[in-house]
């Protein structure tokens, strides 16, 4: 393929708030000037802008991305909003590299924003309706059901206990305690306090949950001889893949995502890896619930299927062991603003690549890594490999 | 990178409840009549009757339910109506304690993947499980459809009031 090469030059966030004082568009705008600040440019040497936000439904304003769109820097510019549920926030850094790497544009703000408390009487009310309007609706089903039913599928195709899963939660929200941005960070959170946790939907309980969160990221991609001229550390998208399963979700087999290997092997061979587990030296998976680390880790191809529990359990997935997993915190401790929350893993590998994640930083200067999200109807996989 | 996070204002919960801060609220109001469409018109139409019905596809000779008039993986039409049990195994379940506006239930609502026996391995449908202690429930639990008495259906996935424990 003759593209480009594109590289993240700068990233800045907002805090992860339960329920934000700004509005959307005010989130927008932070995130950009932090990210502008970051790589000392300006919004004029920006081409164009990528927003990715999730459903209208959480603000109740249609056409959410035109709403957001000045405080995105989009005003004047050619501008397009991606959207793929959870899966969207490292979908969005994919449509920015290929506006990059496709020859259109040098320059791309990638802005990903959510707000999930406007929500009323609970932002679960904004996914009532994914459900199939004919085969399920009338089962007055809730969003909880779907990921529950896929949470025990998992554990009894591997005979997984509980705490072989809360694991994954406990380590989250305790590096989570090291991000300025956490909301959920708890650097003393145990096993026993996941497992005793209010039950939701069996097996999932209150702390094996991300929780609502508004907040908003961004950051500044270049095609490489911008990058060389902005900074001595650009971090280069090395490979993207997305993959889409069917919405006929129960007639899938849940405790797999393959959805998620389809979208690795295509980024995975766009970066040239062929063997993942060597080849990737920080991985942020995404993480809305503790098993679907070890979902995703599994479908990622880091570790082979019903092993990733395991391999948590001997530290290998601890910001100091050999294969960091959600050094940021991941959703389940800084938080999980939808769309936002997906390229907040994108700017942990960027600051991480370049040494810069402070208290975070994953030791042993690792030069590569991969972030992946996931969403719709448990049906899609969105992967970014990155490197130095 | 702690300079680049821009120091938003959170606002509690408790500033949000006691109306600390100021805030508008909208009521939408939604209403939509969908037609059922060919496969899933004959679908509701069946368990109006009774009976579960899914399409066959002579390619890869799948058994799917719901009923398309579609193959998704061949992508041609399918062929025939296929009648398929209402006995099942669970495929998965949850036991569920909340309400989707997070109220809590006393006795937990059981929803299944359930997959039909007549249906190909893996085509399973979601449902409720019922008049089972929810402490016995298992993966692998064959289960039967109890269906509202005639009288009562109206052409719906609800015409199946939940499934029992075989
Ligand atoms: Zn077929």
């Amino acid at each position: 393929m003759s593209m480009r090469r594109v590289a993240v030059v700068g990233a800045g966030m907002t805090k992860f708030v339960r329920r934000s004082q700004e509005t959307g568009r005010e989130l927008s705008w932070e995130a950009v000037s932090k990210a502008l600040e970051s790589c000392e440019m300006s919004l004029d040497q920006m081409d164009c802008v990528v927003m990715g936000s999730a459903p209208d439904a959480f603000d109740g304003v249609h056409m959410k991305a035109e709403w957001l769109s000045d405080g995105a820097g989009a005003w004047g510019k050619p501008y397009m909003r991606g959207y793929v549920g959870g899966g969207t926030g490292v979908f969005a850094p994919a449509q920015g590299w290929y506006h990059i790497a496709s020859g259109l544009f040098d320059t791309c703000l990638v802005v990903c924003e959510e707000r999930m408390s406007p929500t009323q009487p609970h932002p679960q009310a904004a996914f009532n309706s994914i459900f199939d309007n004919f085969t399920e609706r009338a089962l007055g089903p809730n969003l909880l059901w779907i990921f529950a039913l896929e949470m025990n599928a998992y554990m009894n195709r591997y005979g997984l206990k509980k705490e072989d899963i809360a694991l994954v939660s406990v380590k989250n929200k305790r590096n989570a305690a090291d991000h300025p941005a956490s909301l959920l960070g708890d650097p003393n959170i145990t096993v026993q306090d996941v497992l005793n946790s209010e039950v939701l939907a069996w097996p999932v309980q209150r702390l094996d949950v991300s929780p609502i969160t508004d907040g908003a990221v961004a950051l500044v991609l270049a095609a490489e001889p911008v990058a060389r001229r902005v900074t001595p550390k650009p971090v280069w998208i090395e490979g993207v893949g997305w993959c889409l399963d069917t919405a006929y979700w129960t007639n899938r087999d849940l405790s797999y995502p393959t959805y998620v290997e389809e979208a690795a092997r295509m980024a995975y061979k766009m970066a040239g890896i062929k063997e993942p587990r060597k080849e990737i030296h920080i991985a942020e998976p995404y993480d809305p619930f503790d098993y679907k680390e070890l979902h995703h880790l599994e479908g990622l191809m880091l570790f082979g299927k019903g092993q990733a529990p395991e391999a948590t359990a001997r530290g290998v997935t601890q910001r100091t062991g050999d294969l960091p997993v959600c050094p940021s915190g991941g959703l389940l401790g800084v938080g999980n603003p939808i769309a936002a929350a997906g390229l907040m893993k994108i700017a942990e590998l960027f600051w991480q690549l370049r040494g810069e994640a402070g208290k975070r930083q994953v030791p042993g200067d690792p030069r590569r890594g991969v972030a992946q999200a996931w969403g719709d109807l448990m049906q899609v996989g969105t992967v970014v490999v990155m490197g130095k | 990178m702690e300079h680049l996070v821009y120091p938003s204002k959170g606002l509690s919960e408790q500033a949000f409840e006691k109306r600390e801060v100021l805030f508008e609220t909208w009521h939408v109001k939604a209403e939509y009549a969908w037609d059922t469409g060919v496969a899933i018109g004959k679908y509701l139409a069946e368990l109006k009757e009774g009976r579960i019905v899914g399409r066959r596809c002579f390619k890869c000779k799948r058994v799917m339910v719901p009923p398309r008039m579609f193959c998704e993986h061949c992508f041609r039409p399918t062929d025939e109506w296929a009648y398929v049990q209402d006995i099942g195994t669970v495929k998965t379940f949850s036991l569920c304690y909340v309400r989707w506006d997070m109220v809590r239930l006393t006795e937990p609502e059981i929803p299944a993947v359930i997959d039909l026996d007549g249906a190909s391995r893996g085509m399973g449908i979601m449902h409720k499980l019922g008049a089972v202690d929810s402490r016995a429930v298992k993966i692998g639990m064959r289960v039967q459809a109890v269906w509202k008495p005639p009288a009562e259906r109206t052409g719906s996935i609800t015409d199946i009031a939940y499934f029992k424990p075989l």
